[in-house]
């Protein structure tokens, strides 16, 4: 059965379940719109958690990332799972104590502050808008790679799916698909990997097979994968695999930005609120983290593999002797060849790009004439070709993609990478609608605005500004403004140099005011903002390591912006007067189980 | 029926010992993330994992310290649901040490 068949059967199904999922879990009350009710297990809101926070560009770019990037690729393996820890312990059970319903919530709280809410929520949304409209983006791109749509019509279908199940189910209905997307997700990620792992190095553990003895044609070669691999990179002019490119100075700060920007992202925060009491919300962070690891340690993995596999087959090679998946994604524009030399060969090294940029465009894609063919029979290019030797273009999405086709598996493989990727994308999309929602019905309009709003008014409010958001996030993930792949790894930077401190501080001391916490997340903000724009959108021609601040890139600038937070904050604090008592004893009620008051675990605190 | 609370003696201890394991498990959390996987991967690249063919550096930076930030949550969890555990078992009625309560809270708040 052909591949087509398998990509609607599959997606179909996993679809259906999604929605069914919605109508059987419909929210009642602004509890559980915004927060499950506060019970869901500790075991499913960890699966949640995980499917919340592994995006399209987890499930398909990431392993791809890291097969260009080598040891550099660390970044993202460690920056985004490190931040659990800190989650773990210093974040999660000490704000699910709190109770209440968001973060803007705590920080207005701790904070005595309305000003200070605003703000939190003016963050909250933002970061939420650049991140959805990628996600968004990502379902379009997933309909049109695998079912040949338009993307445009993608987005359509994807925006109808998240509307159903986060609209109706609000953060409850979102929870439970959640949990089904998860083992969507892994279950398409694993399998190809699982048999790549033993075509390469004969074992099924793809985690294990990253550190095993290369196999070829079944045969023991005596020499280790990454060894061959090294080897391969270095034969054709690239960099060692295993080596570093990046400064060391410039690596260190993007993985803290990452990981205390995971720390602060609102929709990852909120997911701790909808457990039954701290403990839960600990050992959520365990599941979550454990769940997220199982992809996240088999990504390099497949890095690796997909790596090997593509410098062994490839360079060298004629065109018309290609393998079939080669063509096929050249035909899908995620593969371009320019014959240089015309040898009819492919040559693949490490001289540099094949080819320019079109003009005015923003990025290296490759643009092709529509019915144009080379002498071999390739698609020819409207990008001009360089100097260099190499002719070669791949989209790094390849590697995850095309993986069960190098591997020859079986066409449901290729529908279920398909469903994988849909699930990726639609459930990061649903849990960072909700966060707006919540944040404009429950923060801005019941909070600051109108305070006597009832109960069901909040609630249809809520419905309201999810349908909103879902309309301005389609809008954005049909028009993309060029900046959203730019902007989206920044919305990082500004969780770190925002929240991050701010809801630290507001536990870990007493002393801490509302002057202090505000300067800092307006200074943290305003830096890390202005040097991404600086060197982004203002003079993106000046963005070199020799003219960044102590060679630290805008990508990882959060890091500075968090510090530069912390100092703000700890000065203005030390000139200005200690916070009301009553503060001194909500942050005792936060840090210490509510039985040791002698109260009900589960209740807000009222003061 | 009178509320049942926990001493201020230990619910300081329960918050002392709370950021005493915190501040010994970032410290590791630290140390193999940035540390071993960040500063001195070069230096550790020169030995491999044993039983197997990966550069020890390589291995922090792109799979160990995920593994090492598992088990960290997995302590502090442990940890913590015991020191839970230890307060809650021993509660009393606030009569018992309303005195130490009050003066707690006044030395708090000034």
């Amino acid at each position: 059965m052909s591949v087509d068949f398998w990509t609607y059967l599959i997606v179909g199904l996993s679809f259906s379940l999604y929605i069914g999922i919605a109508i059987w879990s419909r929210a009642g009350s602004t509890k559980e719109f915004y927060i499950a009710g506060g019970g869901v297990p500790s075991v499913a809101n960890g699966m949640a958690t995980a499917a919340d926070w592994m995006s399209a560009a987890s499930f398909i770019s990431m392993a791809g990332l890291i097969s260009f990037m080598g040891r550099d690729g660390a970044v993202y393996l460690m920056g985004w799972t490190g931040g659990y820890v800190l989650l773990a312990m210093m974040l999660a059970p000490y704000l699910r104590r709190f109770g209440k319903f968001t973060v803007p919530d705590f920080i207005g709280d701790r904070y005595y502050s309305k000003i200070a809410r605003v703000v939190a929520v003016v963050c909250a949304i933002f970061i939420s808008f650049t991140y959805v409209a990628g996600q968004m983006r990502g379902v379009g791109v997933v309909f049109s790679r695998f079912l040949g749509l338009e993307v445009e019509l993608g987005v359509i279908v994807g925006m109808v799916i998240v509307f159903f199940y986060a609209v109706l189910g609000g953060m409850k209905g979102i929870t439970y698909t959640q949990v089904a997307q998860y083992c969507v997700l892994i279950f398409a990620f694993m399998v190809p990997a699982i048999f790549i792992s033993i075509m390469l190095t004969g074992n099924p553990i793809p985690q294990l097979g990253l550190g095993g003895e290369y196999v070829e044609n079944g045969v023991k070669t005596g020499v280790s994968l990454l060894d061959k691999l090294d080897g391969l990179n270095q034969e054709l002019g690239f960099k060692q695999y295993t080596s570093g490119q990046k400064s060391t100075i410039d690596v260190f700060f993007i993985t803290l930005a990452l990981m205390v920007g995971t720390a602060g992202l609102p929709h990852v925060i909120v997911r701790f609120y909808t457990v039954k009491r701290a403990s839960a919300a600990r050992s959520s962070a365990l599941w979550a983290l454990l769940f997220i690891a199982i992809l996240y340690t088999t990504a390099p993995a497949v890095a690796v593999f997909a790596r090997t596999n593509l410098l062994r087959t490839i360079p060298g090679t004629a065109y018309q002797a290609s393998p079939e998946w080669f063509q096929n994604w050249e035909k899908a524009g995620l593969i371009a060849w320019v014959d240089k030399n015309k040898d009819g060969a492919i040559q693949y090294n490490g001289s540099g790009p094949a080819f320019h940029k079109v003009e005015g465009a923003s990025n290296m894609t490759p643009q092709f004439f529509s019915e144009k063919k080379g002498e071999s029979g390739e698609r020819i290019l409207k990008n001009a070709p360089t100097d260099s030797t190499n002719e070669l273009y791949i989209d790094r999405d390849i590697m995850v993609l095309a993986n069960p086709e190098i591997a020859n598996l079986p066409n449901w493989v290729i529908g279920l990478i398909a469903a994988g990727g849909l699930a990726a994308a639609l459930s990061t999309a649903a849990g960072l609608l909700l966060v707006i929602s919540t944040s404009v019905a429950h923060d801005l309009v019941k909070k600051t605005f109108r305070p006597d709003i009832s109960e069901k008014a909040e609630l249809r409010t809520a419905r309201l500004a999810a349908m909103g958001a879902v309309v301005i996030a389609g809008y954005f993930g049909i028009n993309p403004p060029g900046f959203v792949a730019e902007v989206v790894a920044f919305a990082f930077g500004l969780a770190a140099s925002t929240f991050f401190p701010a809801i630290l501080l507001g536990i870990f001391s007493k002393r801490v005011n509302r002057e202090g916490a505000v300067t800092g997340m307006i200074v943290g903000l305003l830096f890390t903002l202005g040097y991404i724009i600086y060197f982004k959108f203002i003079s993106p021609d000046l963005n070199h390591a020799k003219n960044w601040f102590f060679g630290i890139s805008p990508e990882g600038i959060g890091g500075i912006g968090m510090i530069l937070n912390f100092i703000v904050t700890i000065l203005v604090t030390a000139v200005t007067p200690r916070p009301p008592a009553e503060i001194a004893h909500l942050v005792d009620r936060v840090r210490l189980p509510r039985a040791a008051y002698g109260e009900e675990n589960t209740a807000p605190i009222d003061h | 029926m009178s509320k049942k609370t926990a001493s201020p003696e230990a619910r300081s201890r329960y918050w002392k010992l709370n950021l005493c394991w915190l501040i010994g498990l970032s410290m590791i959390w630290f140390l193999v993330s940035f540390g071993c996987g960040i500063l001195w991967v070069d230096e550790l690249d020169q030995y491999t994992l044993p039983g197997s063919g990966i550069k020890l550096g390589f291995w922090f930076a792109q799979q160990g310290s995920i593994y090492v930030f598992v088990t960290l949550i997995a302590i502090y969890m442990i940890v913590m649901n015991q020191l839970d555990k230890q307060l809650l078992s021993d509660l009393r009625a606030p009569e018992d040490f309303e005195k130490l309560d009050s003066t707690e809270q006044k030395g708090d708040r000034k």
